[in-house]
Protein backbone atom coordinates (compact mmCIF):
# COMPACT_ATOMS: atom_id res chain seq x y z
CA UNK A 1 0.00 0.00 0.00
CA UNK A 2 2.48 2.66 0.99
CA UNK A 3 4.67 1.84 -2.22
CA UNK A 4 1.71 2.27 -4.08
CA UNK A 5 1.00 5.73 -2.28
CA UNK A 6 4.72 7.14 -3.33
CA UNK A 7 4.61 5.51 -7.08
CA UNK A 8 1.19 7.88 -7.19
CA UNK A 9 2.02 11.00 -5.53
CA UNK A 10 5.69 11.19 -7.77
CA UNK A 11 4.89 10.12 -11.11
CA UNK A 12 2.90 12.86 -13.77
CA UNK A 13 1.30 11.64 -16.49
CA UNK A 14 0.63 14.21 -19.78
CA UNK A 15 -0.69 13.29 -22.96
CA UNK A 16 -1.50 14.42 -26.41
CA UNK A 17 -3.14 14.01 -29.52
CA UNK A 18 -1.31 15.05 -32.61
CA UNK A 19 -2.04 14.90 -35.91
CA UNK A 20 1.26 13.84 -37.29
CA UNK A 21 2.81 10.45 -38.12
CA UNK A 22 4.70 8.67 -35.17
CA UNK A 23 7.67 9.27 -37.04
CA UNK A 24 7.34 12.95 -37.16
CA UNK A 25 6.93 12.93 -33.26
CA UNK A 26 9.97 10.44 -32.19
CA UNK A 27 12.17 12.98 -34.63
CA UNK A 28 10.46 15.90 -32.43
CA UNK A 29 11.55 14.55 -29.74
CA UNK A 30 15.13 13.05 -30.44
CA UNK A 31 16.26 15.19 -33.50
CA UNK A 32 18.22 18.34 -32.56
CA UNK A 33 16.70 20.17 -35.46
CA UNK A 34 13.64 19.61 -34.21
CA UNK A 35 13.88 19.65 -29.99
CA UNK A 36 15.26 23.71 -30.81
CA UNK A 37 11.77 24.63 -31.96
CA UNK A 38 9.28 24.15 -29.46
CA UNK A 39 9.00 24.64 -25.23
CA UNK A 40 12.19 25.17 -23.69
CA UNK A 41 14.06 25.32 -26.54
CA UNK A 42 17.76 23.44 -27.05
CA UNK A 43 19.38 20.77 -29.04
CA UNK A 44 18.96 17.20 -27.59
CA UNK A 45 22.09 14.73 -28.49
CA UNK A 46 20.98 11.25 -28.27
CA UNK A 47 23.02 7.95 -28.46
CA UNK A 48 19.69 6.13 -28.69
CA UNK A 49 20.48 2.39 -27.39
CA UNK A 50 20.16 1.38 -24.13
CA UNK A 51 23.02 2.55 -21.74
CA UNK A 52 23.67 5.81 -24.58
CA UNK A 53 24.27 8.95 -23.48
CA UNK A 54 21.66 12.12 -23.74
CA UNK A 55 22.51 15.32 -23.19
CA UNK A 56 20.40 18.61 -24.01
CA UNK A 57 22.49 21.76 -25.14
CA UNK A 58 20.83 24.96 -23.94
CA UNK A 59 19.30 27.14 -26.75
CA UNK A 60 21.29 29.66 -28.26
CA UNK A 61 19.19 32.29 -26.10
CA UNK A 62 20.12 30.94 -22.89
CA UNK A 63 23.29 30.65 -24.18
CA UNK A 64 23.96 34.03 -24.68
CA UNK A 65 22.28 34.62 -21.40
CA UNK A 66 25.19 32.77 -19.44
CA UNK A 67 23.31 29.48 -18.93
CA UNK A 68 25.53 25.89 -19.01
CA UNK A 69 26.17 24.34 -21.73
CA UNK A 70 24.65 21.28 -20.52
CA UNK A 71 20.71 21.63 -19.89
CA UNK A 72 19.87 18.19 -18.93
CA UNK A 73 21.75 14.83 -18.92
CA UNK A 74 20.73 11.28 -18.55
CA UNK A 75 21.06 8.11 -20.19
CA UNK A 76 19.10 6.10 -22.27
CA UNK A 77 17.55 2.86 -21.29
CA UNK A 78 14.79 1.63 -23.76
CA UNK A 79 14.64 3.18 -27.21
CA UNK A 80 11.99 1.97 -29.52
CA UNK A 81 11.62 3.82 -32.52
CA UNK A 82 9.07 5.35 -33.23
CA UNK A 83 7.46 3.83 -30.65
CA UNK A 84 8.82 4.18 -27.20
CA UNK A 85 11.44 5.70 -25.87
CA UNK A 86 13.03 5.40 -22.20
CA UNK A 87 15.83 7.07 -20.17
CA UNK A 88 17.00 9.15 -17.11
CA UNK A 89 16.84 12.72 -17.10
CA UNK A 90 18.01 15.44 -14.72
CA UNK A 91 18.34 18.90 -15.18
CA UNK A 92 22.16 19.61 -15.05
CA UNK A 93 21.56 23.47 -15.59
CA UNK A 94 19.85 24.01 -12.18
CA UNK A 95 21.75 23.02 -9.09
CA UNK A 96 19.62 22.51 -6.98
CA UNK A 97 17.20 19.85 -9.18
CA UNK A 98 20.77 18.40 -9.85
CA UNK A 99 21.20 17.55 -6.78
CA UNK A 100 17.59 15.88 -6.38
CA UNK A 101 19.75 13.25 -8.86
CA UNK A 102 18.20 11.34 -11.98
CA UNK A 103 14.32 11.33 -13.01
CA UNK A 104 12.80 8.50 -14.72
CA UNK A 105 11.53 9.58 -18.42
CA UNK A 106 8.66 7.71 -20.16
CA UNK A 107 7.71 8.88 -24.05
CA UNK A 108 5.05 6.54 -25.58
CA UNK A 109 3.90 7.01 -29.03
CA UNK A 110 0.77 5.11 -30.57
CA UNK A 111 -0.53 5.49 -33.72
CA UNK A 112 -4.66 6.02 -33.85
CA UNK A 113 -7.01 6.49 -36.17
CA UNK A 114 -7.25 9.71 -38.83
CA UNK A 115 -3.94 10.14 -39.18
CA UNK A 116 -4.26 11.13 -35.29
CA UNK A 117 -0.85 10.03 -33.00
CA UNK A 118 -1.26 9.77 -28.72
CA UNK A 119 1.81 11.20 -27.43
CA UNK A 120 1.94 10.10 -23.38
CA UNK A 121 5.03 10.70 -21.38
CA UNK A 122 5.09 9.47 -17.83
CA UNK A 123 7.62 11.22 -15.56
CA UNK A 124 8.92 9.55 -12.48
CA UNK A 125 10.15 12.01 -10.02
CA UNK A 126 10.59 10.24 -6.79
CA UNK A 127 13.30 11.67 -4.51
CA UNK A 128 12.71 14.94 -6.92
CA UNK A 129 9.96 17.57 -5.29
CA UNK A 130 11.39 20.58 -6.60
CA UNK A 131 11.70 19.13 -10.17
CA UNK A 132 8.35 17.80 -9.98
CA UNK A 133 7.10 21.34 -8.81
CA UNK A 134 8.75 22.47 -11.84
CA UNK A 135 7.20 20.23 -14.84
CA UNK A 136 4.53 20.53 -13.65
CA UNK A 137 4.06 24.29 -14.33
CA UNK A 138 3.89 25.52 -10.51
CA UNK A 139 6.86 27.51 -11.29
CA UNK A 140 5.71 29.64 -14.00
CA UNK A 141 5.12 32.83 -12.47
CA UNK A 142 8.80 32.92 -11.95
CA UNK A 143 9.25 32.43 -15.33
CA UNK A 144 10.43 28.79 -15.36
CA UNK A 145 8.15 28.08 -17.90
CA UNK A 146 5.21 25.92 -18.12
CA UNK A 147 6.15 22.34 -17.74
CA UNK A 148 5.60 19.69 -19.66
CA UNK A 149 1.87 20.63 -20.63
CA UNK A 150 3.25 23.59 -21.73
CA UNK A 151 5.80 22.12 -23.81
CA UNK A 152 3.32 19.21 -25.37
CA UNK A 153 0.98 22.17 -26.23
CA UNK A 154 3.70 23.92 -28.13
CA UNK A 155 4.73 20.66 -29.84
CA UNK A 156 1.54 19.70 -30.92
CA UNK A 157 1.16 23.32 -32.70
CA UNK A 158 4.78 23.20 -34.39
CA UNK A 159 3.65 19.58 -35.89
CA UNK A 160 0.53 20.82 -37.24
CA UNK A 161 0.72 24.38 -38.02
CA UNK A 162 4.81 24.23 -38.97
CA UNK A 163 5.20 27.37 -36.23
CA UNK A 164 5.40 27.11 -32.45
CA UNK A 165 3.64 29.31 -29.89
CA UNK A 166 6.38 30.60 -28.98
CA UNK A 167 7.12 32.24 -32.34
CA UNK A 168 10.59 30.68 -32.52
CA UNK A 169 12.39 30.17 -35.83
CA UNK A 170 15.12 27.75 -37.43
CA UNK A 171 18.63 29.02 -35.48
CA UNK A 172 21.03 30.07 -38.24
CA UNK A 173 24.19 28.58 -36.64
CA UNK A 174 23.78 25.14 -35.90
CA UNK A 175 24.82 24.38 -32.27
CA UNK A 176 24.04 20.51 -31.80
CA UNK A 177 26.44 17.73 -30.09
CA UNK A 178 27.19 14.70 -32.99
CA UNK A 179 27.47 11.34 -32.05
CA UNK A 180 31.12 9.73 -32.41
CA UNK A 181 29.76 6.36 -34.83
CA UNK A 182 33.18 4.60 -33.12
CA UNK A 183 32.68 5.08 -29.53
CA UNK A 184 29.23 6.59 -29.31
CA UNK A 185 30.17 9.05 -27.26
CA UNK A 186 28.85 12.52 -27.41
CA UNK A 187 30.64 15.47 -28.48
CA UNK A 188 29.16 18.30 -27.02
CA UNK A 189 29.49 22.03 -29.24
CA UNK A 190 30.09 24.23 -26.77
CA UNK A 191 28.43 27.61 -26.85
CA UNK A 192 31.80 29.92 -27.00
CA UNK A 193 33.18 28.02 -30.04
CA UNK A 194 29.90 29.13 -31.97
CA UNK A 195 30.68 32.62 -30.75
CA UNK A 196 27.11 32.75 -28.52
CA UNK A 197 28.84 32.57 -25.44
CA UNK A 198 30.55 36.13 -25.35
CA UNK A 199 29.54 39.69 -24.42
CA UNK B 1 -17.53 16.23 -31.46
CA UNK B 2 -14.19 18.18 -31.39
CA UNK B 3 -11.36 17.75 -28.78
CA UNK B 4 -12.25 21.24 -27.39
CA UNK B 5 -16.20 20.36 -27.46
CA UNK B 6 -15.13 17.08 -25.41
CA UNK B 7 -13.19 19.62 -22.89
CA UNK B 8 -15.94 21.74 -21.78
CA UNK B 9 -18.79 19.24 -21.93
CA UNK B 10 -16.43 17.59 -19.79
CA UNK B 11 -15.63 20.60 -17.20
CA UNK B 12 -19.48 21.57 -17.46
CA UNK B 13 -20.34 19.19 -14.73
CA UNK B 14 -19.53 19.77 -10.97
CA UNK B 15 -18.92 16.18 -9.88
CA UNK B 16 -16.62 15.86 -12.55
CA UNK B 17 -14.35 18.69 -11.76
CA UNK B 18 -14.80 17.54 -8.16
CA UNK B 19 -13.30 14.34 -9.00
CA UNK B 20 -10.10 16.51 -11.24
CA UNK B 21 -9.76 18.67 -7.80
CA UNK B 22 -8.92 15.59 -6.02
CA UNK B 23 -6.64 14.42 -8.61
CA UNK B 24 -4.82 17.83 -8.38
CA UNK B 25 -4.31 17.33 -4.48
CA UNK B 26 -3.29 14.06 -5.15
CA UNK B 27 -2.72 12.40 -8.45
CA UNK B 28 -2.73 8.54 -9.44
CA UNK B 29 -5.83 7.30 -7.66
CA UNK B 30 -7.80 4.27 -7.78
CA UNK B 31 -11.34 4.06 -8.40
CA UNK B 32 -12.47 2.95 -5.48
CA UNK B 33 -10.56 5.71 -3.44
CA UNK B 34 -12.20 8.55 -5.89
CA UNK B 35 -15.62 6.59 -5.37
CA UNK B 36 -14.81 6.84 -1.18
CA UNK B 37 -15.02 11.01 -1.61
CA UNK B 38 -18.50 11.21 -3.08
CA UNK B 39 -22.38 9.79 -2.12
CA UNK B 40 -22.71 8.29 -5.68
CA UNK B 41 -23.04 4.81 -7.07
CA UNK B 42 -19.66 2.91 -8.11
CA UNK B 43 -21.41 3.03 -11.80
CA UNK B 44 -21.94 6.39 -11.84
CA UNK B 45 -18.34 7.38 -10.87
CA UNK B 46 -17.21 5.06 -13.62
CA UNK B 47 -19.60 7.11 -15.81
CA UNK B 48 -17.80 10.47 -14.63
CA UNK B 49 -14.23 8.99 -15.20
CA UNK B 50 -15.03 7.77 -18.72
CA UNK B 51 -16.24 11.44 -19.84
CA UNK B 52 -13.26 12.79 -18.07
CA UNK B 53 -11.16 9.87 -19.98
CA UNK B 54 -12.80 10.57 -23.39
CA UNK B 55 -11.93 14.65 -23.24
CA UNK B 56 -8.49 13.04 -22.03
CA UNK B 57 -8.54 15.40 -18.63
CA UNK B 58 -7.74 11.97 -16.90
CA UNK B 59 -5.14 9.63 -17.91
CA UNK B 60 -5.45 5.79 -16.54
CA UNK B 61 -2.56 3.49 -16.08
CA UNK B 62 -1.93 0.35 -14.65
CA UNK B 63 -0.10 -0.32 -11.73
CA UNK B 64 0.36 -3.95 -10.94
CA UNK B 65 -3.56 -5.15 -10.16
CA UNK B 66 -4.62 -1.59 -9.87
CA UNK B 67 -5.69 1.22 -12.06
CA UNK B 68 -4.56 4.39 -11.68
CA UNK B 69 -6.16 7.87 -12.73
CA UNK B 70 -3.61 10.70 -13.34
CA UNK B 71 -4.61 14.58 -13.98
CA UNK B 72 -3.82 15.28 -17.55
CA UNK B 73 -3.99 19.14 -17.73
CA UNK B 74 -2.48 19.52 -21.28
CA UNK B 75 -6.09 19.70 -22.67
CA UNK B 76 -6.82 22.50 -20.59
CA UNK B 77 -3.30 24.27 -21.29
CA UNK B 78 -4.18 23.94 -25.04
CA UNK B 79 -7.04 26.11 -24.45
CA UNK B 80 -5.26 28.43 -22.74
CA UNK B 81 -2.89 28.69 -24.90
CA UNK B 82 -4.97 29.22 -27.80
CA UNK B 83 -6.09 32.95 -26.23
CA UNK B 84 -3.27 33.65 -24.05
CA UNK B 85 -0.38 34.16 -25.78
CA UNK B 86 3.23 35.30 -24.03
CA UNK B 87 2.66 38.44 -23.53
CA UNK B 88 -0.67 38.32 -22.10
CA UNK B 89 0.38 35.53 -19.70
CA UNK B 90 2.26 37.96 -17.33
CA UNK B 91 -0.80 39.71 -16.72
CA UNK B 92 -3.42 37.30 -16.64
CA UNK B 93 -0.97 35.62 -14.25
CA UNK B 94 -0.68 39.18 -11.76
CA UNK B 95 -4.10 40.04 -11.98
CA UNK B 96 -5.55 35.75 -11.24
CA UNK B 97 -2.55 36.21 -8.17
CA UNK B 98 -4.07 39.79 -6.86
CA UNK B 99 -7.60 37.99 -6.76
CA UNK B 100 -6.24 35.33 -4.71
CA UNK B 101 -4.03 37.22 -2.38
CA UNK B 102 -7.31 39.59 -1.24
CA UNK B 103 -9.87 37.34 -0.86
CA UNK B 104 -7.53 35.41 1.33
CA UNK B 105 -7.04 38.67 3.28
CA UNK B 106 -10.81 38.80 3.81
CA UNK B 107 -11.39 35.10 4.43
Amino acid sequence: MTTTMETTVTTQVYRVYIKARPEAIWNAITDPAWTDRYGYGGRAAYDLRPGGAYRLLASEARCSMGAPDVAVDGEVIEADPPRKLVQTWRLAMDPESAAEGFTRLTYEIEEGKGGVTKLTVIHELEGAPKLAALVAGGMEDEGAGGGWSWVLSDLKTLLETGEAFQGRVEPAVPNEGSLDPINGEVTLRICSEVGLGEK
Amino acid sequence: MTDDDRVFKALADPTRRFLLDRLFVRDGRTLTELESELEMTRFGVMKHLRLLEDASLVVTRRSGREKLHFLNPVPIRLIHDRWIDKYTERRVSALAELKHGLEEEMA
